[in-house]
């Protein structure tokens, strides 16, 4: 099966590590990621907020270019890492089949710029594709450097299983979770894997967001977890590049390296940290890693 | 003499809109907003229901009963996170976030956002970014977004700003895409279209059907 895929804007800016990660570990599957040519914004909550249905457009304008791209093929399997994008893309594949009047609109307007979508793309995520598509023992058998004893944080974040996806459970999800064990790490139970991390308020609304990114923080300390593994690039950005400011409005010093689950997989499968984006971090993970190596330190 | 006791707080009939609850309705979904409960269960899932003015229950409860103009300039809409807990719990099925993004619509069609608040600027920038150009640039987005609410505020984020420049994750080169006509023909068709329907339009609509 061929997959294609859609970045969005921020795996081609603050989450470029996400990216690097993501293709490097897919290629070490041989699983190859194509990207969708002249893919555009996905129309996220801020595109949302102010035309719903240009949002929808947005979306539908991906999947026409996806069909094209995919060829004679019956699906177009288009993977998702953002998970701002992929519930954008997977709100906007359910409400165009959902409602015939908003996909008369739809079509009326992709029809001006000569594309047509067909309903023949499936929108994915890559934790969709490497628990349900892979053969269960391809990740198992590429562990070079196992976790072990590695206590791992699991954070799926708010939009990555709410409301639309149907590949893992909405309160309690468990895909992420099997991949850390199949790398050999050992998953904290930490019950705010779906709580919300303050989105863009991060940033725009300080006194709401910082608490709401300190909350998880603190939680995953007090659990002694080493590592946080994350599937979206806000969510990333936020429990990571704050964490200095957030110890000192809190006084409470945190210290813990929030990466991708896609780094922890490559990492695990002994590919290099220049391959991962690993040296694009605020909180490096080398302590947490030779941890997992029995304590002797690897990196520099 | 009676002191004066500051702006009435009560509402009487005429004070309130009674097209408002149908409005919000028209989007895809929104008639399960008339089968709201009361309970509550959105107000305790959502995480930032403490920072709020009003809950999202009382938002509810407030479209349905007509207060236009509360609901519309108040900061709940500008701090819903979209984070869909509200959403996925809701034992009447009724998709709260969708709702809020219906009233920040209205806000910023009826211009009644909190001045100067980011959020509904940073939507704005976004926008006008994305339809010109068909992606985001997240440097330029904030760069913006701080010109237009508080220019100060550059300089305090200017050291994370820089360590992110130096490890590569950001960048002043604008993102675009390649055929921007394309996009360009496609947004407009939809210039004319909105899924919240406004107040003139409900009115003439049932007229009509009278």
């Amino acid at each position: 099966m061929s997959y294609i895929y859609y970045p969005g804007c921020s795996l081609k800016s603050t989450g470029r590590a996400y990216e690097e990660s993501l293709l490097t570990v897919f290629d070490a599957l041989d699983v190859p990621l194509k990207e969708l040519e002249d893919w555009n914004c996905c129309g996220a909550t801020a595109y949302m907020s102010i035309s719903e249905l240009k949002a929808f457009a947005l979306s539908a304008r991906n999947f026409a270019l996806a069909e094209r791209q995919n060829g004679e093929e019956d699906y177009a399997e288009m993977v998702v890492p953002c998970a701002a994008c992929y519930l954008g893309l997977n709100k906007a594949h359910r409400y165009l089949a959902e409602h015939p009047e908003l996909r008369e609109t739809i079509d009326r307007a992709l029809e001006a710029g000569g594309l047509k979508y067909n309903d023949r793309v499936h929108v994915r995520h890559p934790l969709d594709v490497l628990i349900n598509d892979l053969a269960p023992d391809k990740i198992k058998a590429l562990v070079k450097r196992p976790l072990e004893g590695l206590k791992v944080a699991c954070y799926y974040g708010c939009q990555l299983v709410r409301p639309y996806a149907d590949f893992d459970d909405q309160h309690d999800p468990q895909t992420m979770d099997k991949i850390v064990k199949m790398l050999g790490g050992e998953v904290v139970d930490w019950p705010l894997k779906t709580r919300c991390c303050g989105g863009s308020l991060t940033g725009i609304v300080q006194d709401v967001g910082l608490r709401l990114s300190y909350i998880l923080l603190a939680e995953a300390r007090k659990r002694g977890c080493d590592l946080i593994v994350t599937a979206c690039p806000l969510c990333q950005f936020n429990l990571e590049c704050y964490q200095s400011r957030i110890s000192g409005i809190y006084g409470h010093k945190i210290n813990i390296p929030v990466i991708y689950f896609t780094q922890l997989m490559g990492h695990a499968f002994g590919l290099s940290d220049e391959k991962l984006g690993l040296k694009r971090v605020f909180v490096s993970p080398s302590r947490a890693f030779s941890k997992a190596e029995g304590g002797q330190h690897v990196h520099g | 003499m009676n002191k004066w006791q500051g702006w009435r707080k009560i509402r009487y009939e005429s004070d309130l809109d009674p097209h408002f609850v149908d409005e919000i309705a028209s989007i895809p979904g929104g008639e399960t907003l008339y089968s709201c409960i009361q309970c509550g269960t959105c107000s305790g899932m959502c995480p930032i229901s403490p920072y709020m003015d009003y809950t999202p229950r009382q938002i509810i409860a407030m479209i349905r009963a007509g207060f236009r103009g509360e609901v519309l300039s108040s900061y709940t809409t500008w701090l819903c996170a979209s984070c869909y807990s509200c959403t996925v719990e809701c034992p009447k099925d009724i998709k709260l976030t969708d709702i809020m993004y219906a009233t920040k619509r209205l806000a910023i069609r009826g211009k009644v956002y909190p001045k100067r608040f980011p959020t509904p600027v940073l939507a704005g920038e976004f926008f006008k970014a994305v339809e010109k150009y068909g992606r985001s640039t997240e440097s330029w987005l904030l760069v913006n977004l701080f010109m237009k609410t508080n220019p100060f505020k550059v300089f305090r984020q200017m050291g994370l700003g820089l360590r992110l420049f130096s490890q590569g994750r950001l960048s002043l080169k604008r993102e675009s895409i390649k055929r921007r006509g394309e996009l360009k023909s496609i947004l407009k068709v939809l210039e004319k279209e909105h899924m919240v329907k406004s107040k003139d339009e409900l009115v003439s609509a049932g007229k009509e059907v009278a």
